[in-house]
């Protein structure tokens, strides 16, 4: 089991790194989305069916298209990723740097906690349980998270439209 | 070295990965990207901790992704719009020259 | 083994048995992967057999609503016509543009393809066939559904055109559009059978009234509603017409798939065609009650007849939508999903919780007022919003032409 744990690991971690470091925005991006769905595959090993299916399907299909929609929006003439400015390596150092401090920090704190007694029994999660749950004891959370999107749709709708003049509405 | 801390390793390592693309990148969407591998990198850690957890929690650790999977989704909406924005005024998206309070 | 349930016949427990045969001459320990290899290799073979029957039957039945004959030179009644395409396309020269992205566009139609076929894995196909039991099964088919938008993006993305570009942002728009009329028709479904399990909502429509009337979900008026909505944003979402402005010859060549020949063309036609089964596929696991026969003492017919049956009525309907209405524009086409299949179906949600909820009405003048409020709740909505939109379209003044 710990195998499989290991190749998805990996697999993830590489295409994160690789979406980093690639120039090309729309590579970078459809990298990412390969990480995200490292990231179901995991929940699927861990046995969360449900968060994994919900997990390709708002990220790898709708917020990849976001940002895909963001990046072809927002292209530059000439070229695209960023070009080299002045300072530009001293911040990527200091930037790798501090990622590695606290990557150094946190592997610390885990590596120190002595690892658990006796083999747990994997928890089964039923929709039906799910459900129940989120409907019983989080009920004012899914209303606020319902709220939070839509407030966050009409938000980004605005933002994104600007203030561009509106032209009438073509005939049906 | 357990299942569970090969786990935590894994999100520590995803979200400093996320970090250190959010930082050493100029451009706003990919600093975005950064941000949203971090939020990903936690809800890895919920999971982690909910298989292999003290029984009888119930499906607390899956319901908290969830929630953050909802507003991860609302902030990357909001944040590329914001980008879309910022592109508007300046003609491109490097982070440093977004320095203004006033366009 | 599963046990025989008394309203079988032999022929119901046919797949099975040949499945257990076929598994039977493995060791043990790898007789799940046999079944499950099994499994795979029959609904892909089974699928490509109807998709080869599907764009014949199409063409001809397409000729004939044009008054046209249709392919009928290759082989009697045209019948080695889809053999004759594939294998055109499969010796045309494979053109990839100079300046392309190649991995991204060899990787497009691949993507496509494959998140295409996993779609199928969830659909019950008869009583005992069941690729995949899955509890969040409903899920798992629009997850793959989503993922298949990315490779529109990747084949528009990679082939350096910038006309090719805009079809496929275009094409983007319009599959992300009717996404969500699609997702909210389904829920109503799920909320009616209280699972996300496709077998256990093809299980909750396995009922009778008087042993001749189905209660499948379409003969509610809820479900009638949201099957409608479903099946618009399914012509939508498989990029049928009269919504398939992505790949119409008039629009900019081929939108995405401008720069694509040979066999990755036919991959993306394969994709579409499979898109559009599956849909089809699902909209009868949904709303027309699966594998259920529609009658008590029609039960002896195997159940993956049925299934069969009712899935061929399905796309024969959409081949006659294709072959009788126009296409629409692009801002039309968004305009239906935003603002008139959107609204409904959210209304519609509301239609069914009522319907839940008042599924205990007894007497029949409460049954009677049931289905009134029901379809009011369907019917209102749906010629308001109907008004609303087609207002000021009135008969066409032309400027230069005499009165």
């Amino acid at each position: 089991m710990t195998a499989v744990l290991v190749i998805v690991a990996v697999c993830t971690l590489a295409a994160a790194a690789v979406a980093f470091a690639l120039r090309p925005l729309v590579h970078s991006a459809l990298c990412l989305v390969l990480a995200w769905a490292g990231v179901a595959a995991f929940y699927l090993w861990a046995g969360a069916e449900f968060l994994a299916f919900a997990q390709v399907l708002v990220y790898v299909g709708a917020i990849s298209m976001v940002v895909l929609f963001a990046v072809l929006l927002t292209r530059r003439q000439s070229g695209e990723g960023d070009s080299r400015v002045a300072g530009a390596a001293r911040r990527v150092a200091a930037g790798l740097a501090v990622a590695a401090l606290v990557a150094g920090v946190l592997g610390r704190a885990v590596l120190a906690v002595p690892p658990a007694s006796a083999p747990v029994a994997p928890p089964t999660l039923g929709v039906r349980q799910l459900g129940g749950e989120l409907a019983d004891g989080h009920a004012a959370a899914l209303l606020a998270a319902g709220a939070l999107l839509t407030v966050a749709l009409i938000g980004a709708v605005v933002l994104a439209a600007g203030d561009a003049g509106r032209h009438g509405e073509d005939p049906p | 070295m357990s299942a569970l801390t090969l786990c935590l390793l894994f999100s520590s390592a995803l979200f400093a990965v996320g970090l250190a693309g959010a930082l050493c990148r100029g451009n706003a969407i990919l600093v975005l990207l950064g941000i949203e591998l971090m939020l990903n990198a936690a809800n890895l850690n919920f999971i982690a901790f909910w298989r292999y957890g003290p029984p009888g929690a119930g499906a607390t650790g899956p319901v908290f992704v969830l929630f953050a999977i909802a507003v991860a989704a609302a902030e990357a909406a909001v944040g590329l719009a914001l980008v879309i924005a910022v592109y508007r005024h300046q003609r491109n998206i490097r982070l440093a020259e977004a320095v203004r309070l006033k366009g | 083994m599963t046990p025989a349930l008394p309203a079988e016949s032999w022929l119901e427990r046919v797949p099975l048995t040949v499945r257990d045969l076929v598994t039977g001459l493995f060791p043990a320990p790898w007789r799940w992967l046999a079944g499950s290899v099994l499994a795979i290799l029959a609904v892909v073979l089974g699928f490509g057999l109807l998709f080869t029957l599907l764009t014949l039957v199409e063409r001809k039945a397409l000729g004939r609503m044009q008054n046209r004959p249709g392919p009928n030179r290759t082989g009697p009644f045209g019948l080695l016509q889809p053999i004759a395409d594939g294998i055109k396309l499969l010796v045309k020269e494979d053109i990839v543009p100079f300046a392309a992205d190649r991995p991204l566009h060899f990787l497009a139609p691949v993507v496509l393809v494959a998140f295409t076929l996993l779609t199928f894995a969830v659909i019950p196909y008869g009583r005992h066939l069941l690729p995949v039991d899955l509890d969040a099964a409903v899920l798992f088919f629009f997850a793959a559904g989503a993922a298949t938008e990315l490779a529109v993006f990747m084949a528009g993305w990679s082939s350096h055109n910038k006309y090719s570009l805009l079809a496929a942002m275009r094409a983007l728009a319009q599959l992300i559009s009717y996404e969500l009329p699609l997702l909210l028709a389904v829920v109503p479904e799920v909320m009616r059978a209280g699972s996300l399990s496709t077998a256990a909502i093809v299980a909750a429509q396995g009922r009778w009234t008087l042993g001749i009337l189905p209660h499948w979900s379409v003969a509610t008026p809820g479900g009638a509603a949201a099957f409608l909505i479903f099946m618009t944003a399914a012509l939508a979402e498989s990029n049928r017409s009269p919504f398939d402005l992505p790949e119409a010859e008039s629009e900019l060549i081929a939108g995405h798939l401008t720069e694509y020949s040979g066999f990755k063309y036919a991959l993306f036609f394969l994709a579409e065609y499979l898109g559009m089964t599956a849909l089809c596929a699902m909209a009868v696991t949904l709303f027309l009650g699966g594998w259920q026969a529609p009658c008590v003492f029609l039960q002896f017919v195997p159940s993956y007849v049925w299934f069969f049956l009712k899935l061929a009525a399905l796309l024969a309907l959409l081949i006659w939508i294709r072959g009788t209405l126009p296409r629409l524009r692009l801002d039309q086409l968004m305009r239906l999903s935003w603002k008139f299949l959107v609204p409904l179906a959210l209304i519609n949600l509301g239609t069914v919780a009522f319907w839940q909820l008042s599924a205990g009405w007894e007497p029949l003048p409460a049954r009677a007022a049931r289905w009134a409020v029901a379809l009011l709740l369907v019917l209102g909505p749906f010629v308001a919003l109907g008004q609303r939109l087609g207002a000021g379209v009135g008969p066409r003044r032309y400027r230069y032409a005499p009165a």
